[in-house]
């Protein structure tokens, strides 16, 4: 697959995404792109709804102002079919790997195949070898999901997206709770399939420094809205107190150490009268 | 006072959503029952889980449960002169009512409490997010055979139930109690009606099955993804099932023997 | 091989249920009495009928040789119409034959008893049954009982 250069038309456009869920805004007015064939990353602190945009972009959710297009495509306004069509052009690596507990590795694997294709066995075993190999994982085949650490997991859900080899990968957290080996070995895979296959990879997590090191596209969201983005270099070196505080990881800045509420001394002072649960 | 109303009514809406969601739920469901027949081979699956797994437990169930109504009948009756009418109370006892209603309450509690979990944990885990993404219809897939297997299976267990419990009344009632063996079938026979009596069971039973199913499919979709949550939903299906196959059979007994 | 253990395995449960119901029809009900192929109907008028339902059995010495097929009453008579299906091969009913509504046992249901009376004429399709005994109705026993207790 030839890689198209990066001004050719982007792969995902958010266009003024607004998203509330119940009372609480998500999304207020977020827009970016994502270029074709490269890996961006969308950063941000817990519970900024990092997930709810890959959802958004997967059409789980549906925005409540705005638009999402998707290789051309509006995502909200696709039929269920048209709908199952473009999903089955990309793939989802869930945080915990999200494999089917009732099958093995192999079959977990093999499902996309089963369900979208009529291929004959042989060569859905072979593809599923394949896709094994090219995670590291072909002699587990026979293992069930319960029997796998999480970083296997994760590289099994990984061999499983990109069975039907889609255009486009998003990874939902991708390193979060891994060790040091599975974490190295997770970010190579991200990285090789990124550039073997050329696919687009979207990838949404708060772990800064594997990111900067993989991504073409570095996209930080805070408070609903996009803070900063552009290349890794660009946005570390960039002025925004917020990007400083997150990138460099300092405990207080923008966002408070402290969780708002009366003045420390008054609540000393009153813990007499006052009634404490 | 105001804050118990205010309650109430918040309380009374969120059954309402509930019941909105459920529905909207079972209609979906329904919609994609062609799956049951396209996959058989998942249905058949789930048929097993549900069904066949719950033989042992409703046989037994049924087999003791006829015993006890052999003794308690007889007892009774001896009392009136009646005992070789045992035949006709045991099997009436079953048929119009204990094998519906038991056997639903025990697939509730057995195979409707699994079928929650299993559902719960998978949405707990995100494989019916999953299976979205990959483009997989998780109605088609994982919840129309479930649906199906236990709609199915209810009006068999219930019957398997009545069957061995006749049986069971048989052996307290004859072989320990010495009523007539010939009584005991004759008599039943007399008043055992195969249209009001054995019917009305099986209608019973068919609509226990789709209520109960419909209920522990829907609590293990609408769960919590929390280990809370799938916790809360188990017990819910237990609960709520138990309430309504006995409202249901009460409606369902005033509908068909109403008129007597 | 496990697919063939799933399906023999549901096979077994399936067959079981239906097995169950056939069961439960033939050995535990009355299904077998129940379907009267072909019939003929002969009409009979009661001033009261007490608890005679539709599909009560009408014998004749005790042996079941139909069922009563409707129940209507008839604002002309002033009596209710009790419509009578018997089997078609017993035709040997004479057209004075005396329908009588018998409770079975103590307090069980009550049921249609045909005597047949002398006549060589016999009942045929849409003929009435000329002779019937309502059914007892309790409080005018005991009505009776009483006026003769307080006779005496």
């Amino acid at each position: 697959m030839s890689k198209d250069p990066v001004s050719a038309t982007p792969h995902v456009v958010v266009e003024d995404l607004v998203f509330r869920r119940g009372r609480k805004l998500i999304f207020d007015g977020l827009s970016l792109t994502v270029p074709r064939g490269r890996v961006t990353t969308v950063m941000g602190p817990s519970g900024t709804g990092k997930t709810t945009l890959l959802r958004l972009i997967g059409g789980q959710l549906r925005p409540d102002s705005g638009r999402i297009w998707v290789d051309g495509e509006e995502v909200a306004r696709l039929s269920n079919r048209r709908l199952y069509a473009l999903r089955k052009r990309m793939g989802m690596l869930f945080q915990t790997g999200a494999l089917l507990t009732d099958m093995n590795v192999f079959e977990n694997v093999a499902f996309p195949l089963r369900e979208h294709t009529r291929l004959p066995e042989e060569l859905i075993r072979n593809l599923v070898l394949m896709k094994l190999e090219a995670v590291g994982l072909r002699g587990a085949a026979d293992l069930s999901p319960a029997q796998l650490s999480g970083g296997m997991a994760r590289r099994v859900a990984l061999a499983r997206a990109i069975a039907l080899d889609p255009d486009m990968i998003l990874y939902d957290e991708p390193f979060a709770g891994l060790d040091p080996i599975t974490m190295g070995q997770i970010v190579t895979l991200i990285q090789r399939t990124n550039k073997t296959l050329g696919l687009t990879s979207v990838l949404v997590t708060h772990d800064v420094v594997e990111a900067m090191a993989i991504s073409d596209q570095v996209v930080l969201i805070a408070e609903g809205r996009v803070m900063d983005s552009g290349t890794a270099e660009e946005v570390r070196a960039g002025a925004s107190e917020w990007s400083q505080q997150f990138l460099g990881g300092h405990p207080d800045g923008p966002v408070p150490f402290h969780y708002p509420g009366s003045s420390y001394r008054d609540d000393l002072l009153n813990e007499a009268g006052r009634d404490r649960d | 006072m105001i804050e118990f109303l205010s309650g109430l009514g918040r309380s009374g809406l969120h059954w309402l959503a509930v019941l909105g969601r459920a529905s909207t739920f079972l209609f979906r469901v329904l919609l994609a029952q062609d799956a049951v027949v396209r996959r058989f081979r998942l249905t058949l699956a789930e048929i097993y889980s549900v069904g066949v797994r719950s033989m042992l437990i409703i046989m037994v169930s049924g087999l003791f449960v006829g015993m006890v109504l052999g003794y308690q009948g007889y007892i009774t009756l001896v009392n009136f002169g009646a005992a070789e009418a045992l035949g006709g109370v045991v099997a009436l006892s079953l048929v119009r009512e204990l094998g519906p209603v038991v056997t639903a309450l025990l697939f509730a509690g057995r195979a409707g409490s699994a079928l929650t979990a299993e559902i719960g944990l998978m949405k707990t885990t995100e494989q019916l997010s999953a299976m979205e993404m990959m483009a997989v219809d998780p109605y088609r897939r994982v919840f129309a055979p479930r649906f199906f297997a236990g709609f199915l299976s209810m009006p068999l267990l219930a019957a398997l139930f009545s069957a061995v419990g006749v049986m069971g009344g048989y052996i307290v009632g004859v072989g320990l109690l010495g009523v007539d063996s010939g009584s005991y079938f004759s008599q039943m026979q007399a008043v055992t009606d195969w249209h009001e009596d054995v019917m009305s069971g099986v209608i019973k039973s068919i609509v226990f099955g789709f209520v109960v199913t419909w209920i522990a499919v829907f609590q293990g979709f609408d769960a919590e993804p929390t280990s809370e949550g799938i916790s809360r939903a188990t017990t819910q299906t237990v609960v709520v099932s138990a309430l309504a196959v006995l409202g249901l059979d009460f409606i369902l007994t005033g509908l068909m023997f109403g008129d007597m | 091989m496990k697919l063939r253990f799933l399906e023999v395995s549901v096979g077994v449960f399936v067959l079981l249920g239906i097995a169950a119901l056939f069961y439960l029809a033939i050995q535990v009900s009355n299904i077998a009495e129940y379907r009267d192929r072909d019939t003929y109907h002969v009409v009979a008028y009661f001033d009261h009928i007490g608890g005679l339902k539709v599909r009560a059995p009408v014998t004749v010495s005790g042996v079941r040789i139909g069922r009563v097929a409707q129940i209507v009453y008839d604002p002309e008579r002033f009596q209710a119409r009790v419509t009578l299906a018997i089997q078609a091969g017993k035709n040997y009913l004479p057209a004075d034959t005396q329908a009588s509504i018998f409770t079975a046992g103590l307090l069980g249901e009550q049921y249609i008893a045909l005597e047949p009376g002398g006549d060589y004429e016999m009942l045929a399709d849409g003929d009435e049954v000329l002779f019937t005994q309502s059914a007892l109705v309790l409080e005018n026993m005991i009505g009776r009982v009483l006026t003769n207790i307080s006779g005496d």
